[in-house]
């Protein structure tokens, strides 16, 4: 590694503050160390964040939801009681690497490092994550999916601090799930992943849907034919596999070394499928399967 | 720049020339002489390097050795206690789960933080606990059969 500064500071103004040129900030390091020593990105100057008390808690919001430190580690997280109601983030959180991975990494590394295969963030946009961001002009506040400009690139600027994700209190009545394919069952990287969230109404209809693919474009990409499919109609195990077909038309996935592009359209498929059936269970209202 | 920070290794505290750029790995073999933990891949996939940092298995290769100061750090020369190996160690040698020996010392660590935090852990629990360690000799069968032998040795 080339020769660099480091700086833990205590507070997010004092870590905006030191960001500028040649600046990278530092939560779990297991994608930014890595890249480090492979050389792969230049840094003059480290800011670690883990200092930070409103970076590595979870906090209940005003609104009854929560807002999830971006720093905090994943193994941290899914041991939180607050977050037993969103089981779906817990779920995708320990779906990254190891457990030593888990031990470090963090929810907001994994969406600032914006990799398509990233696994928290199909399960944050599905649950109307928001992200708050500090940067020199003070802080805001946007949702996650509108952080993503490519692989590996965030609409974040150089001197902006994710510094939490904030969820939505769990609508009654709703459920999430996220699933991903991976040739090998831990330790491997999504061919392609989906997440899906339901909210039903009374009648036991979909009021609101959405779906997040993953691993299948540049960004995660919202299937939004799929969506409206789903909406006003009880769910089927019919109009879930043709929601499900949608959701593969919407995929624009590329051919590399881990899959073609049709296959990941056709895993597209199988996993929309799966993801809605998994909601409509923890609904209590599993599909009947043909 | 080097300077001499203070860390806790093995319950001793001790001041170590730290030049920014080491990572955990490269402080504890090259500054401290604990050449127990290894460096298989140096990206966080094999767990050669595994160390336990305040009780929680990490990756020493892609951790800076600066975010450790102030920490408790547990390598493998802190494992066996006034020279007895711990139960851990014991059953992988009864059983075989060790055969060249690199992966060994953070299989130790894993198992061990493992069960720390489960004492009774189930046969796919321990499989998941140690899924962050690659062993290239054993097959994992006798890892495993191991883990199990030194969870039934409580206190031995
Ligand atoms: C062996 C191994 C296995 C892995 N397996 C998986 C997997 O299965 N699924 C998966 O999705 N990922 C996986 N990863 C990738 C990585 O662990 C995750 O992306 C993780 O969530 C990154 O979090 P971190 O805290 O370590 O981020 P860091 O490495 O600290 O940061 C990542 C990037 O985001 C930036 N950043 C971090 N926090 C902020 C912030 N608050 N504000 C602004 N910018 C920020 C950093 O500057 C850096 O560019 C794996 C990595 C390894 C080494």
């Amino acid at each position: 590694m080339n020769e660099f500064d480091y700086t833990a500071p205590a507070t997010v103004e004092e870590a905006v503050a030191q960001l500028g040129t040649g600046a990278r900030v530092l939560a779990g390091g297991t994608d930014l160390i890595v890249q480090m020593r492979e050389g792969r990105r230049q840094v003059g100057h480290v800011v670690d964040l883990k200092r930070i008390a409103e970076l590595t808690e979870v906090a209940s919001t005003p609104d009854g939801g929560v807002a999830i430190g971006a720093a905090l580690n994943v193994t941290a997280l899914s041991a939180h009681p607050a977050m037993a109601a969103y089981p779906a983030l817990v779920e995708s959180g320990r779906m990254i690497g190891s457990y030593q991975i888990q031990n470090r990494a963090s929810i907001g590394g994994n969406v600032c490092n914006a990799a398509p295969s990233a696994d928290a963030v199909p399960a944050l946009i599905c649950l109307g994550a928001r992200a708050v961001v500090a940067g020199p002009g003070g802080r805001r506040d946007e949702p996650v999916e509108a952080l993503f400009a490519g692989p590996g690139r965030t609409t974040l600027g150089p001197r902006d601090v994710l510094v939490s994700l904030r969820l939505p209190p769990a609508a009654k009545r709703s459920a999430a799930a996220y699933l991903r394919f991976t040739p090998r069952r831990e330790m491997d990287i999504a061919v392609a992943g989906v997440g899906a969230w339901l909210r039903l109404d009374e009648r036991g209809a979909v009021a609101e849907a959405r779906l997040t693919l993953a691993a299948v474009g540049p960004t995660p990409i919202r299937a939004a034919q799929a969506e409206r499919l789903l909406i006003g109609e009880k769910p089927s195990a019919k109009l879930v596999a043709e929601a499900a077909a949608l959701a593969a038309r919407d995929a624009r996935p590329i051919s590399d070394t881990r899959g073609s592009a049709e296959y990941r359209r056709e895993l597209v498929k199988t996993l929309a499928a799966r993801a809605v059936a998994a909601c409509c269970a923890r609904l209590g209202n599993p599909l009947e399967t043909a | 720049m080097k300077a001499l920070r203070p860390f806790t290794i093995n319950g001793e505290e001790i001041e170590l020339a730290l030049d920014t750029r080491d990572t955990l790995l490269e402080l504890l073999r090259d500054r401290a002489g604990l050449t127990g933990s290894k460096e298989g891949c140096g990206n966080g996939n094999c767990g050669a390097c595994t160390v336990l940092v305040d009780g929680a298995p990490v990756n020493a290769c892609i951790m800076l050795a600066v975010e450790a100061v102030g920490r408790k750090i547990v390598t493998i020369e802190g494992v066996a206690a006034n020279g007895k190996l711990d139960r851990v160690q014991q059953a992988l040698i009864d059983l075989g789960g060790t055969q060249c020996g690199y992966c060994t010392p953070g299989v130790v660590l894993s198992a061990t933080a493992l069960l720390e935090r489960n004492p009774n852990p189930t046969e796919i629990e321990i499989r998941h606990a140690l899924a962050g360690n690659l062993c290239r000799c054993t097959g994992y069968d006798k890892i495993v059969e191991a883990v199990v032998a030194a969870a039934a040795r409580v206190g031995a």
